[in-house]
């Protein structure tokens, strides 16, 4: 088994490592002279210089990569030129809001999507199983922004129960119940993840259920409740673990646009901010930070896979 | 007429995924005929009766600047439609030739196939946030920065499909009595690949506008000169509270249209054989 | 008392105008120590049949439209088989042809044993694993003990099908429905199997319905047969009786088809056209398409049961009765 695992993170490794060039290439796929596209028209040929060699833009470029990803391996991702301060600073001023956002909208996505979704897996054809697919796919289809935004003018706006944008962190005054800030923002972005759940967890359910092997532990009499959880609950959760990491990604990647309609201080919308003020080691720093975490997640859930279903693991 | 009538089949069974069929039409329409149909031009600006609720002048009310939501709205689905089939095509056209040929020819197929990987290692919508930093802010810009990320599952979708179609028996009896390699793609692989291809375009289609809404949203797709739905949400963010519905008509056919392109797209899978149905999950 | 009756049983699909009998008026009889086999080609109806017996039908799908299923006395008609064991009513157990896909990849063969041992007793879990290996030795599967604890990929097809037989043991069943149990196996595993059943069938008494579409293993096993055609059971008749004087035309038919033995090279014998899928004929008799003794009457007319002998009877307006071989 550890061979599987040895193989699987060396072609992990592989793929970052392609990634990486990308990452860094990026800069130098930009039209026009990168340092005049960071520093804008007026800038004078001396600043120019000064930047490119600051920014070490005037090596070969193998040795600019070696170096670049040298640095990034111990923690330097270069600095950003807008805030004049570490890259990695950057980003871990904005790790804590979006790590606790994008946990409690995972926790949101599974107490929502699968208890739903074996409930209408188990009602098959009924009204309800029907209604609640409908929902399912009708929440998929919603921009989250829009549900965001919605959510503020009917929570924030018209109810005030909840605030709008920002975070205070937990760390600060308020301590725990700054977790409210999170709370809108959470349900925004777990609402059409946590519908792709529900309808992942209900066709994994369906088709377990047709299995022969449902229909043996029907014939021995056992309860239907205890068919369900000893033999489809068990077996329908593979697909729905493997689902995990891409869902993972895809927060990781939607949280941009919630962050910004939020007004959160989280890593998404310094994205988008850096993109605005052309702030590339920011922009590369942050999509290399989350490429290694989709790939790390990846990883795992990939080999939890494995060891959960015993028909692999003897290789 | 009968292929024709098979096609149309599942929608006569459930009657919401005929709804959203007759939604779409209605949008092609809409888009196709807006000059005519929209009461008034979208970008004329009347600063009088600007947010104005909705009222039998204005049925979707109007924005900060006068404009009739309305025409607006109308005039915004020839976007949708652009990006829509513009993605569409963009990963069909890229993804089938990749996906056929990775399969068909192994050694050169493993190493396209690792170039795949590491382009999906970039969650979507980062691929497309960078493609559009590259290429610049714009509506056809958005739609290669959209469709790089469908590319990635079209072409593994589509790779999957000719593998398994390649290892069906017709196919190994059809090398057998010696057809040539492009032939054979013709006339066993193409043809079967149609029907997959339409439910996963019915996908795209559908998640395609929510990502270029997104890019709208944040000022990074279409200019706000050219009306669409994302654009108008985006504008419409600091009057929320004072003119709801300017939230409320874009984000409705956005979502609406995502709705039933979901929807038609689940119909023809539904009549798709059973053995392909598992490799087209659906979402992007 | 017979161990199963099954009574005029008709299954059907679809509602209204479109509705479809795919079991009609099916009755069989099994009695203890006795297997029965039921023979039919795909389509026929044999599994449904079953399935129904058993409480199995899937939701939404099939269901029982008319008839009656007696277990040992009772009424178990429309009861699953979760409900007939609150009920208190005799066991009743079946086995299917896929041996690969019927038993839970991710468990292990002893707790899948053990799980059908404590439907009906209550035991302690050591006492429930000792049964479990005693069940794994009545099948006889080596090293039992070692077996508990393998899942169902590490053992070969046959010694699956013998950890299903296992199961449905479990319950000590009067009744043991085997759908077409060999047909997925190896020729010489099928022997083994077939051979298991009849033992077991007698050592423990039970009534066993053996459904298959393979003449051969009938002529082996069977002590009765029913043969069906299209819903319908079209003969009934002890076994030896059955191969020796068919009376309905496509018993006969299926007896002519078998190939002969010992003659040399001869043309295989088949039957012409394609059996109608059950339900669709609706008037007269179905098999009048394809019977080379059809009159015209046989299209329209209401079919009777003919009985030719006190345990033998034939679904035909015309059937042989003078016990003439083809």
């Amino acid at each position: 088994m550890w061979s599987f695992v040895l193989k699987r993170v060396m072609a992990m490794l592989v793929t970052l490592f392609f990634a990486s060039i990308i990452i860094f290439g990026f800069i130098h796929l930009i039209p026009g002279d990168p340092i005049y596209v960071m520093l804008g028209d007026m800038a004078t040929p001396d600043q120019a210089e000064k930047l490119r060699h600051s920014l070490g833009l005037d090596q070969p470029i193998i040795f600019q990569y070696l170096q670049w990803a040298g640095r990034a391996l111990g923690g330097d991702l270069g600095r950003s030129i807008f805030y004049q301060a570490p890259v990695m600073s950057a980003i871990a001023d904005g790790a804590e809001t979006s790590l606790l956002l994008a946990s409690i909208t995972m926790i949101w996505i599974l107490l929502i999507g699968v208890p739903i979704g074996i409930i209408a897996a188990m009602r098959h054809g009924s009204l309800l199983d029907q209604a609640l697919s409908g929902a399912a796919m009708l929440l998929a289809s919603v921009p989250t922004f829009w549900v965001g935004l919605y959510l503020i003018l009917i929570f924030a706006a018209w109810l005030g129960w909840l605030p709008s944008s920002g975070y205070p962190s937990i760390f600060d005054d308020g301590g725990l119940a700054n977790l409210r800030y999170l709370l809108l923002p959470s349900l925004t972005l777990a609402a059409p993840n946590a519908a792709l759940i529900l309808r992942l967890t209900r066709a994994s359910m369906l088709d377990v259920s047709r299995e022969d092997y449902v229909r043996t532990a029907r014939a021995k009499g056992i309860r239907p409740w205890q068919v369900v959880t000893r033999h489809i609950f068990r077996n329908a959760l593979l697909a729905v673990v493997s689902a995990f990491g891409f869902t993972f990604a895809a927060l990781l990647s939607e949280a941009v646009v919630t962050e910004t309609v939020f007004a959160l201080p989280g890593i998404g919308r310094l994205v988008v901010q850096s993109i605005l003020n052309r702030d590339y080691p920011v922009i590369q720093g942050i999509v290399l930070v989350v490429v290694v975490i989709y790939l790390v997640t990846n990883l795992i859930v990939d080999i939890s896979y494995r060891l959960l279903d015993p028909r692999v693991q003897l290789q | 007429m009968k292929r024709v009538a098979s096609w149309l089949a599942p929608f006569a069974a459930r009657p919401i995924a005929l709804a959203g069929l007759i939604l779409l039409v209605l949008v092609v329409l809409a888009a196709i005929f807006a000059p005519v149909i929209a009461p008034y031009e979208p970008d004329t600006m009347d600063p009088i009766i600007r947010l104005s609720p909705p009222n039998p002048d204005h049925w979707f009310g109007t924005d900060q600047f006068g404009r009739d939501t309305l025409s607006r709205v109308i005039f915004a689905s020839r976007m949708a439609l652009l990006v829509g089939v513009g993605v569409v095509v963009f990963a069909l056209v890229t993804g089938v030739p990749l996906g056929v040929f990775s399969a068909l020819f192994p050694r050169l197929g493993n190493v396209l196939m690792r170039m795949v990987d590491v382009l999906m290692a970039f969650p979507s919508l980062l691929l497309a946030l960078g493609l559009i930093v590259i290429l610049g802010p714009s509506a056809v810009n958005s739609i290669i920065a959209v469709g790089a990320g469908f590319l990635t599952t079209t072409t593994r979708i589509i790779y999957g499909l000719t593998l398994r179609l390649k290892s069906e028996t017709y196919v190994e009896a059809a090398r057998s009595m010696g057809s040539r390699t492009g032939w054979l793609v013709m006339k066993h692989i193409l043809p079967n690949l149609v029907s997959p291809l339409l439910v996963q375009a019915s996908f795209v289609f559908a998640f395609a506008q929510l990502a270029a809404a997104s890019l709208d949203f944040l000022g990074l797709g279409a200019p706000p000169t050219i009306p669409s739905w994302g654009n108008m949400l985006a504008e419409s963010r600091q009057f929320i509270t004072r003119a709801p519905w300017l939230l409320f008509f874009p984000g409705t056919m956005i979502m609406l249209t995502a709705f039933a392109l979901n929807l038609v797209g689940d119909s023809l899978r539904d009549r798709l054989d059973p053995r392909f149905r598992d490799m087209l999950g659906g979402e992007a | 008392m017979s161990a199963l009756r099954i009574e005029g049983l008709t299954v059907s699909i679809g509602a209204g105008p479109a509705t479809a009998d795919i079991v009609d008026d099916v009755s069989l009889t099994l009695e203890r120590g006795k297997i029965l086999g039921l023979v039919g080609e795909s389509g026929s109806g044999k599994s449904m049949t079953s399935l129904a017996a058993m409480g199995l039908l899937p939701k939404p799908g099939p269901r029982i439209r008319a008839g009656r299923v007696m277990l040992d006395g009772a009424d178990v008609t429309q009861l699953e088989p979760w409900q007939r064991v609150e009920a208190g009513h005799g066991a009743m157990s079946m086995i299917f042809q896929e041996p690969m896909t019927s038993l839970n990849p991710v468990r292990r063969v002893g707790d899948q044993i053990v799980e059908a041992v404590r439907v009906r007793e209550r035991v302690g879990a050591r006492e429930a694993t000792d049964r479990a290996r005693e069940l794994l030795e009545l099948v006889r599967i080596p090293d039992a003990e070692l077996q508990l604890s393998a899942f169902p990929h590490q053992l070969s097809g046959g010694m699956r099908q013998r950890v299903m037989i296992a199961i449905a043991l479990a319950g000590r069943p009067q009744v043991l429905i085997a759908d077409e149990p060999t047909t997925a196996l190896d020729v010489t595993v099928q022997f083994q199997i077939l051979g298991l059943l009849r033992e077991l069938c007698n050592a423990l008494d039970m009534a066993v319905l053996f459904i298959t579409h393979d003449m051969g293993v009938i002529a082996q096993l069977a002590d009765r047969v029913a043969v069906m055609y299209a819903g319908r059971i079209v003969e009934n008749a002890p076994a030896r009786e059955l191969f020796a004087a068919p009376s309905h035309p496509y018993s006969r038919a299926l007896m002519a088809c078998m190939p002969i033995r010992g003659v040399g090279a001869h043309r295989l014998r088949t039957i012409p056209g394609q059996a109608p899928r059950a339900g669709s004929v609706k008037a007269g008799c179905a098999f009048a398409a394809r019977c080379p003794d059809v009159r015209d009457s046989c299209r329209t007319v209401t079919l009777t049961r003919f009985d030719i002998a006190a345990d033998h009877d034939a679904l035909c307006a015309f059937p042989v009765t003078d016990g003439r071989p083809l």
